[in-house]
Parts: structure tokens; C-alpha cells; sequence
């Protein structure tokens, strides 16, 4: 390869764990691989399925969602919610060609600036692995109001 | 950055695009008023800090500047891209991606109101050691009512376990026993002991906390404090290790903790109590109560609830248990002592009312003072515990002020920053006792001279001398040091606390905000925050009460409006986000057949909006249209 | 005042919404009485040729229901348009793919390899496969192209109108007919359905228990419903939440749980990523490993969540990875 594959990745962080642990990972100056671009969203819980295939369709080679651990989530049960959705997303993913590994979810607390480095990094050399996930190519542009996505 | 200012000035509507280094600062903010003045805009994206930081900042800016302060967007460029990434190439890269995914989700942004609360003028002050009291006193010295929570039997805390404080020698209760009485008497703090809160919903400026009220079995009405029950107990001796003097004495099963706890009534402990296992106590306690009749066996935990606008989390630490570190022997080895155990021993009301005696009968000759056990230490806990080393100096002054003995204290490094802390520990050099600079490796019984017969051998690398020592000593105290309570995740999440990863509870700002939390109207003061020293406990309790007042005392909060709404044209009442809701905030409406959603009870969650199937829910802030932007924006 | 001309075209689809024409019953010779049918290859003898011979625009109403699986559908697709005034995709097929779209789900040559010689009634011994061009003695034989993708068909050709449906019911079709006849068409690219979801015009909606939460999903053949009652609080998969009404509920009221066939809400993007997340947030629990033997009762959810959009979904179907080339 004359020119090494940049996965991209869209992470999905809650506002009070991952997203925390991502500025306390700053703070501390830790390094890490630049892939993931963080979407915040309050909290896991509002990730919806849509928003993953979403950005998959729009090119990510992979997509990350932090939350808080469980029992720990900052709206009680918001993350156990985002647990149901995911997996079964999996499943669906799978048999849509896209390989399961390149949805992650993770449960990273504010205090976890160190496993959050980990896990970008790691997550990030796992997408470089799977290689390119190039959807555009399979999908058809509609102009029905079913595959329009609001912007 | 350069770059970024220009690549981001040539995004889709985007009508000014600028480079400045201080975007907060006073000149960077009126430079985005003129900006939105002079051009007309009507959205505002920020890439600086994280928005934790500064997105209230700019909201005002914006605001200031005459738009709609929602109209604002802010991206992380800097915790998230330039801290983290090496290639500053790959960094310009991302920020660019981020930016360009904040435009495009800024056309999407509507304009919002703040939504204002009233706020309880009440505080709820949990944990009553000197952190708590001195908040509770504070708050209840400006007029507040104020819950003042703990779940002993007595106020008072770690602090009234001490015998002398540092470095000035006063003595602890005679600092402490006064305020605790000023707690007692204060008209406007509700003392509730023998408590713990169970469970914590609403959020800042209206909390409603539901208390659990443990039995003492004791009517606390009733109750003179005479103490004659504890006289009359049939149990002649006590037979119960004591909590308060760390198992050195034994207690009765009615029993007061210590002579001047507040309240000054005595609880009875069912485990110990004879009338609890055999039915078959003559009572004499009772007999001894007599018409005042306070004593009740049939108490239960009763649940009171209780409204308040905030709440100061002062729930304090543990000492580090030294069993633990099996090579100090600790539990094995009698004379072997905790810190704590040596503050009850050498208190003049302690155990042995002051006299230095060992398990054995023994006085000690000689005694080593082990700093560092369970601080400092990639086996337990990696931090410093920051009071050992000076407390450490104070017990071996009291050590060898009561029993004359040799005293080594083996530390790592003297850490002693403070005022008059380093004064201290000259004079402690001066006194004659002997630092040695090392960290003890084991303490054992086995002789290998007769000098060390019968002792306790310490075996150690005195890193000055640069030689490995056998010292031996009679009595060996361990300075422990403090780790979050056992039970703190638990108090985390009934508050939405984070831990750090040592389990201390997360301060909003480590700098600039070091009492607040990333829950709103929740304050932290004191050792649940991290380790610190009495006096930093008792300014870090006035702030969190300052903190408090000036919530209370606005009469109002403002809460950003990232709550779901429910588009009742669209909503078909499929009620599955009413599942979703932990609050409760969703109700079917059957006569529309639609869910409705009530604001007052949303935090902003959004699970609701993302389990919605009509996409009826949506959530202000966080709309569909504004992430389905974001993420097209990343992409690019 | 001239009839209306009217025509009906299929591309890839099981005849069904033909017969759905058929099941006006006594309202289809309102509708002949109405208008004037130009062109319905099914029931009526025209010929393509009578189409191309028509002036642009000649058609005031083209109903074209299928999806577009080959190149001739597409090219039909492309005249009848060009024909028409207004276009409607009537069903689910050539709204959303519909089922034929479930095709999407695999590839042009694995279904060549299938139909062609894999499949147990296929004796292929010359290993033949249909081409769009084969040269015999006698000249050129054309064949319609497969294509490899299952198409919308506004993904091949504008369309002006949506009726959903598998098919769509009598009810709707009339309703559209009679909008159009009176000029009361709502806003163009507009599905002539419902605007809410089915729960809404469900009998078993109030029957909802306090907090929607189910334990496992069971399969139509293994309980028998109460009809009175919601089929998903019964753990039966109901799409109803997430499914456009304007059915009447027919297939609830037969106690068949809903399965998506009116397609989703005017706000929703994906319907299957919609689906999967409303049907996975009320399971109710928390143990992943719990989670995954609840869903095994699904054991293919693209098949269930997608039944009928695929082709239109964000992901249009399997990603073409190389295997699959």
C-alpha cells in the first residue's frame, strides 16, 4: 500500500463518562490515534441505531460509542438501553456485510482517561485491520423519504 | 490554527471565520459580539476548549452579543485533538473534520429558552465529620435550614478519634467537642443521626431525598442523656469492641461512643443486646429509664423525606486496613499498631486514659513509626495520603512525650507543605528523634542477635546510609492512609458523582471549581474529594456552603434546555418511550391517545428520542437533524 | 371534461398489488367508470409500442408497482415517465423494494449460482447462465440485464406519489383515487397513507400495560393471541410502533402481528435501524448475555427489519466485500 489506510471512526460519547474521560485523557497530555471524531450526545441511551448506520453509510470504517459503566450511568439506566439496541444492531450488521467488530461499545468512566487512550487506540488499529468498509459503493441514492436522511 | 480559520471560513454559510488565542478571554468574547453585531449572525461555533469548560461562557457571549445563546455550538479542539494527537498534521486534520461538523449541525439549531427552576432553600449536608459540621454550622449560621445526615450514632467523625492536631498540638476534641455542641444547639440544623440517605431523585434547587432512620432503640424525645441505662445494663463489663476507640476497649451493647457525642444519647446495638437474642433480659435498663420511658425495642428503620435545594457531599474516608500489607504483621504481631489505634491509646481518654501501653502490659523502649503503609505504594494505593508524614511527626512527638522511648520514623520523603509544618518537623529533629529515609520491608519476630530478642525487627534500606538495617523495637505503628469509603461508589451514583480512579469522588474543575460536581447543586467538601488535612477540610466546607448560598440565595436555577419533546401530530401513543423514561417524565394520554411529555421531570437523557419508532421524540440540543449532521460532518 | 388516462404497470413484484386492483371489487367499476385505462399489460392487450406511440405526457396517472430487478423494468419504468403526468409507486415494492429487495441481502452471482446450478430441481449441465447478449446463427438474442442491486423505483425514475401497502389496501387505493380525481393530491413525493403509526388506530393500543417491557419474543405459531389485548406486550413481534397506519389494522385484527408493510413515518430514515431499536429498548433486560438468547428468537433481523425496505434503507443491503464479486 503506497498510502497506509486512515480509518475513520465516529465516536459517540456520553457527556458525563466518555466524553469526560476523552477532555481528562487531554488534560493529562496522553497521545493517542487521531481516527475517532467524537460526536457528543448526553448519553449513550441516545444513540440510536439510525445515527450508527447513519455513519456508515457516510463513509466511517468503524464507530465507537462510550458510555458509563453499568450502574454508573449519570440518567440511571441509559446505558443498559444503548446494551439492548447494540447487540442486536450487531447481528443485523453482520448480515448486512458490515463485520460486527466495527461497532464497539465501551463503557468508560470520567476517571478512565488512560483505558480511554487505550481503547482509541486499539479500536483505531482494529478498523486499520478490517481495512476500508467503502458502503458508498453499495448503496443507491433514493429520493424517497425512506433512505432521506434529514440534512 | 491558521489553517483551521481559513479552511472553516470557506464552509457553507459561513460568513467570518477567525483565528484568536483567547477566545474566552474578555477580548475574545467582545470580538465575537462585534463580530455577531457587525455581520448579522445568527450562528456561532466556537473550537477551543472542551465545552465543559467554556460552553456556558460563550452561550453568554452569545447572548450578550443579542442572539439566542442556542444559536451557539462548541467544538473540543483542543482536550480532544491538540492535547492527544502527536502529527500535527493528523491533528489539523480532525479539528477540521470537528468544525466542519459543528457548521453543519449549527444550521440546524434553534433558538431555546432556559429553563428556570425554583430552588429549595434547604441543604442537605451528608456525613457529619468536621467537614460536614463545619458546612452544616455555616449554612445554618446564614439562616439556612440544613439536613445534617450521618450515619453513626454520633457527629464528630475521624476528627474526634484524634488526640492532638498538627502542627500546632491542640487538642482535637477541645477544637472539635464545641462545634459539635453548636450543631446540637442550632435552631436551624436538623441533626439526624444514625442515618443514611437511600435514595436521591429531582435535581438542582429541588432534590427530594428519602433518609433511612436506623433504630438505636432509643426514643430520641424521650431521652435525657443521663446515661444511667448504660450503668444499669446487666452486662457489668463491656464485651463489645469498641468503634470509637478502633477495638481497644470494649463497650456495652447500650452504650454511648464516646462521653461527649452529639446527641448524647446512647444507642443500643441488637447484635449484643440479650433482650434482642433471648427475649429473657430483666431489662434493667428500662427499669433505670424509668417514667421517662425513651427505651423502645420494637424501633424500626423508619424512611423520612426530606426536599432541598442542595447538597453537600461530606461522606469523609476510611483508613487503609493494614491487614492488607501481611509483611508489617499487623493483626499477627500485637504490638503492632495503627495509626488510629495509637491516637485512642495515647488520648487522655482513651483505652488506657493516656498511658502508653502496649497489648502485652508492656511501656515501649523503643518504637517505629512506618509512614507510607497503603500511600504511595503501586500495591495498594498509588497517591499520597498527604496528612501521614505530618501526623506521623505528631504521634511520635506524643510517643515519646508520654513513654520517653527511642523513636524511629522510616518515610519515603518528609513531605511537610504547610504552615508551620517544616517548623514542625525541625523541632520534632530536634527533640531527638530519629528519621530514617526508607521504606520498612518487614516486620518479623525472629532474632538474630540477642539485642533483638523478644522485639519486633525492622528490616529496612536506610537509602541515606545506603545499607539494608535490622532495627529493632518494641512497638511498631503503622501510619495508614486514607482511601475513599468502602461504600462510595454507591454514594456516587445515588448522587451521579464520578470517581477518579482512585475512587475519589470528581470535582467539576480540579482548579477552578473544586467543590462543585458534574451534578448540579451537589457540592463536595472534605477527605470524600481526596485526601486532605483539617484545615483544607474546613475551608473546602465553607466553600461548598458559599457554593450552596449562592444557589440558594438566587432564588432560581437555569437549566439548559436538552430536554425531549414529544410531537403529538406525529405520536402514535405505541408508549414505548414511556418504558424508556427513568423519571417518569412520559404519561399516556388516553384521550388523545398520544404520550405526553412533562418537562419539569425530563433530565435530557434522550433515550426516549432514540427509541421513539415515529420519531415523534426528539430532544432540543440534540435533535435527529442536528446529529445526522454532526456525523456527515465528521465524515467529510 | 375528458376521462383521466390511466395506466398500471409491474415491474419486479408477486402480482399481488394487481389483484389488490382487482379487490376493489365493486369500487373498480366506480374507478372504470371514472377514468380511462390507456395501459395494464396484465389485463389488458397493449403493447409497449402503444405506449411509445403515445405523445409525452399522454398518461395523467401511471400506477407502477414492483421493484427494479432488470434492466427492462427500469426501461419501461424510464417511458412510462416519460409518458406521465403523475407517477405513483403503488405498493411496497416499488416504494421501498419491498421483497424482492431481500435480495439485497445477497448477490447477483449468488443467485445465479443458486438458481442456475445449485437449486436440487436445476439439471444445467452445460452450466448456462442468461446473458444480456448471446450470438446464435440466426443474429443477436437480447435478454433483460439482472441487475446486481434490487432498486427503488424512484431510485430509477422520479415518482410523484407513494401508496404503501403488500398490498396496498382497497381503502387507500380508493382514497388516492378519488384525490386524484379531485385534484386534492397533498404535497408532491407524499406517502397516501397514514401519518401516524399503526398503535394509533389499533383496537389493542389501550390495552397497553403501564410499562411496555417483554421478556422474550414469541413466534406466531407457538401462542394463540389474545386479539383483544397488544400482540407485542404478548411478545409477539409487532412492527405496528413503527409502521405507517392506515391498514385499518387488518392483519391485527386476524391476529398476525404487524410486519411493516405500510413502511416507516415521514421522520424516521432508516426503517429497520428504527425498528431494531424500538423492539430492542422494551426487552427487558440488562445481562448481555441474557439479551443475546432473547434475540435469538430473532434469528434473522435484517430479514425482519427490513422486509420491506431494504433497497431504500441507508445501507441499501450487504456490503459488497470481495467474496461476494
Amino acid at each position: 500500500m503506497s498510502e497506509a489506510f486512515n480509518p475513520r471512526i465516529v465516536g459517540f460519547f456520553c457527556n458525563w463518562c466518555t466524553y469526560l474521560a476523552a477532555d481528562l485523557a487531554g488534560t493529562s497530555r496522553m497521545k493517542y490515534a487521531p481516527n475517532v471524531r467524537v460526536v457528543r450526545t448526553m448519553c449513550s441511551g441516545r444513540v440510536d441505531p439510525q445515527l450508527v448506520v447513519w455513519a456508515f453509510r457516510n463513509g466511517a470504517d468503524g464507530v465507537l460509542i462510550g458510555g458509563c459503566h453499568p450502574g454508573d450511568c449519570h440518567y440511571q439506566e441509559g446505558n443498559y438501553k444503548t446494551l439492548r439496541r447494540m447487540g442486536l444492531l450487531r447481528t443485523m450488521l453482520a448480515q448486512l456485510g458490515i463485520e460486527p467488530d466495527r461497532l464497539r461499545l465501551e463503557w468508560i468512566s470520567a476517571s478512565e482517561g488512560e483505558r480511554l487512550r487505550d481503547v482509541m487506540n486499539e479500536f483505531s488499529a482494529q478498523i486499520r485491520q478490517l481495512g476500508p468498509l467503502e458502503t458508498k459503493s453499495s448503496v443507491i441514492s433514493s429520493q424517497s423519504s425512506v433512505a432521506q436522511a434529514a440534512p | 490554527m491558521i489553517r483551521l480559520a481559513e479552511t472553516a471560513g470557506k464552509l457553507p454559510g459561513v460568513v467570518v471565520s477567525r483565528e484568536y488565542k483567547y477566545a474566552c478571554s474578555d477580548p475574545g468574547q467582545d470580538m465575537i459580539v462585534q463580530d455577531v453585531r457587525k455581520y448579522g449572525l445568527n450562528r456561532v461555533v466556537v473550537a477551543s476548549c472542551s465545552p465543559h469548560l467554556h460552553e456556558l461562557t460563550f452561550r453568554k457571549t452569545v447572548a450578550t452579543a443579542g442572539q439566542n445563546p442556542y444559536l451557539f455550538h462548541m467544538v473540543n479542539i483542543r482536550e480532544h485533538v491538540s492535547w492527544v494527537t502527536e502529527d500535527p498534521e493528523a491533528a489539523t486534520a480532525k479539528a477540521e473534520a470537528l468544525v466542519k461538523a459543528a457548521v453543519l449541525r449549527a444550521a440546524f439549531l434553534r433558538e431555546l429558552e432556559p429553563r428556570r427552576f425554583p430552588v429549595n432553600p434547604n441543604v442537605l449536608v451528608v456525613g457529619g465529620g468536621i467537614a460536614g459540621i463545619h458546612t452544616a454550622l455555616t449554612l445554618a449560621n446564614a439562616n439556612k435550614q440544613v439536613y445534617l445526615v450521618e450515619r453513626e450514632p454520633t457527629i464528630g467523625g475521624h476528627m474526634a478519634q484524634f488526640d492532638k492536631t498538627f502542627p500546632t498540638l491542640d487538642c482535637a476534641a477541645c477544637i472539635l467537642t464545641p462545634k459539635m455542641t453548636a450543631v446540637k444547639q442550632h435552631p436551624n440544623i436538623h441533626l439526624m443521626t444514625y442515618c443514611e440517605v437511600g435514595e436521591v431523585s429531582g435535581f438542582v434547587g429541588s432534590f427530594k431525598v428519602k433518609v433511612k432512620k436506623y433504630p438505636r432503640y432509643i426514643d430520641e424525645d424521650k431521652c435525657t442523656g443521663c446515661g444511667e441505662c448504660i450503668e444499669a445494663c446487666i452486662f457489668k463489663e463491656g464485651k463489645t469492641p469498641s468503634e470509637f476507640d478502633v477495638g481497644l476497649s470494649k463497650r456495652k451493647p447500650v452504650y454511648l461512643s464516646f462521653p461527649q457525642a452529639v446527641p448524647p444519647i446512647p444507642v443500643i446495638d441488637p447484635e449484643a443486646c440479650i433482650e434482642f437474642k433471648s427475649h429473657k433480659c430483666p431489662k434493667s435498663c428500662v427499669e433505670a429509664c424509668g417514667d421517662r420511658a425513651a427505651i423502645d425495642f420494637t424501633q424500626t428503620t423508619r424512611e423520612v423525606e426530606l426536599e432541598v435545594g442542595a447538597v453537600v457531599v461530606a461522606t469523609g474516608f476510611k483508613p487503609f486496613d493494614a491487614r492488607r500489607l501481611p509483611q508489617y504483621g499487623y493483626g499477627k504481631h500485637p504490638n503492632v499498631y495503627t495509626s488510629l489505634e495509637v491516637e485512642r491509646l495515647v488520648n487522655a481518654s482513651g483505652p488506657t486514659l493516656g498511658q502508653v501501653v502496649m497489648r502485652d502490659g508492656r511501656k515501649p523502649e523503643s518504637i517505629g513509626v512506618l509512614h507510607c503503609i497503603g500511600s504511595r505504594d503501586e500495591n495498594t494505593n498509588r497517591y499520597c495520603s498527604r496528612v501521614c508524614c505530618m501526623y506521623s511527626l505528631k504521634l511520635a512527638h506524643l510517643l515519646k512525650e508520654k513513654t520517653g522511648a527511642h523513636i524511629y520514623n522510616f518515610y519515603i520523603d518528609m513531605r511537610t507543605p504547610g504552615k508551620g509544618f517544616e517548623e514542625f518537623y525541625k523541632r520534632l529533629l530536634e527533640e531527638g528523634i530519629s528519621c530514617i529515609r526508607g521504606k520498612v520491608a518487614e516486620v518479623s519476630t525472629w532474632p538474630q542477635s540477642p539485642a533483638e530478642e523478644g522485639k519486633l525487627v525492622l528490616r529496612v534500606e536506610d537509602t541515606l546510609l545506603g545499607a539494608v538495617r535490622r532495627i529493632p523495637v518494641d512497638m511498631v505503628v503503622l501510619s495508614v492512609g486514607l482511601e475513599p469509603q468502602a461504600d462510595s461508589g454507591q454514594t456516587g451514583r445515588l448522587f451521579n458523582l464520578g470517581c477518579s480512579s482512585d475512587g475519589w469522588f470528581l470535582e467539576r474543575h480540579p482548579k477552578l471549581a473544586p467543590v462543585d460536581t458534574f451534578t448540579d447543586g451537589v457540592f463536595l467538601a472534605g477527605c470524600c474529594q481526596g485526601p486532605k488535612d483539617i484545615p483544607d477540610t474546613v475551608a473546602q466546607g465553607g466553600v461548598a456552603a458559599a457554593q450552596s448560598l449562592a444557589l440558594i440565595d438566587k432564588g432560581c436555577v437555569e437549566i439548559e434546555p436538552v430536554t425531549a419533546f414529544i410531537d403529538q401530530e406525529i405520536c402514535s401513543g405505541c408508549q414505548i418511550c414511556i418504558a424508556m423514561c427513568p423519571y417518569t417524565a412520559i404519561q399516556f394520554d388516553s384521550e388523545k391517545s398520544v404520550a405526553a411529555l412533562n418537562e419539569a421531570l425530563c433530565k435530557g437523557c434522550g433515550t426516549c428520542v432514540a427509541a421513539c419508532p415515529s420519531g415523534a421524540a426528539q430532544q432540543n440540543l440534540f435533535l435527529d437533524e442536528q446529529l445526522f449532521a454532526e456525523v456527515q460532518g465528521v465524515l467529510v | 371534461m375528458a376521462k383521466p388516462k390511466v395506466a398500471f404497470y409491474w415491474c419486479s413484484s408477486c402480482g399481488g398489488c394487481e389483484e389488490a386492483v382487482v379487490d376493489l371489487a365493486e369500487g373498480i367499476l366506480q374507478v372504470v367508470e371514472a377514468v380511462d385505462i390507456v395501459f395494464w399489460p396484465v389485463a389488458l392487450d397493449f403493447k409497449r409500442r402503444d405506449v411509445e406511440a403515445m405523445p409525452d405526457g399522454a398518461i395523467d396517472v401511471c400506477f407502477i408497482n414492483g421493484a427494479i430487478r432488470m434492466s427492462e423494468q427500469e426501461a419501461m419504468a424510464n417511458l412510462l415517465r416519460r409518458k406521465s403526468k403523475l407517477v405513483i409507486a403503488y405498493g411496497s415494492c416499488a416504494w421501498m423494494g419491498g421483497i424482492p429487495g431481500l435480495a439485497n441481502l445477497t448477490s447477483k452471482k449468488a443467485i445465479f449460482d443458486y438458481v442456475y446450478h445449485q437449486a436440487p430441481t436445476i439439471s444445467n449441465g452445460s452450466a448456462v447462465e442468461p446473458l444480456p447478449r448471446t450470438d446464435v446463427p440466426e443474429g443477436e438474442l437480447e435478454l433483460p440485464e439482472f441487475y446486481e442491486k434490487v432498486k427503488t423505483l424512484d431510485q430509477s425514475i422520479e415518482v410523484d406519489y407513494y401508496l404503501p401497502g403488500c398490498p396496498p389496501t382497497p381503502k387507500i387505493t380508493l382514497e388516492a383515487v378519488e384525490a386524484i380525481l379531485k385534484g386534492a393530491l397533498p404535497e408532491k413525493g407524499s406517502v397516501l397513507a397514514g401519518d401516524r403509526a399503526l398503535c394509533h388506530e389499533c383496537k389493542a393500543n389501550a390495552s397497553k400495560p403501564e410499562k411496555l417491557l417483554i421478556k422474550e419474543f414469541k413466534r406466531i405459531q407457538e401462542v394463540i393471541p389474545d386479539l383483544s389485548k397488544c400482540l407485542l406486550a404478548q411478545g409477539l413481534l409487532c412492527l405496528g410502533p413503527v409502521t405507517r397506519g392506515g391498514c385499518e389494522a387488518r392483519c391485527l385484527k386476524a391476529g398476525m402481528p404487524c410486519t411493516g408493510c405500510f413502511g416507516p413515518l415521514e421522520k424516521v430514515h432508516d426503517y429497520g435501524a428504527k425498528a431494531l431499536s424500538a423492539l430492542a429498548s422494551i426487552v427487558d433486560s440488562r445481562d448481555e448475555a441474557e439479551l443475546a438468547r432473547i434475540f435469538d428468537a430473532i434469528p434473522d433481523p435484517a430479514g425482519t427489519f427490513y422486509r420491506y425496505s431494504l433497497p431504500a434503507s441507508l445501507l441499501g443491503g450487504r456490503r459488497q466485500v470481495t467474496s461476494d464479486k
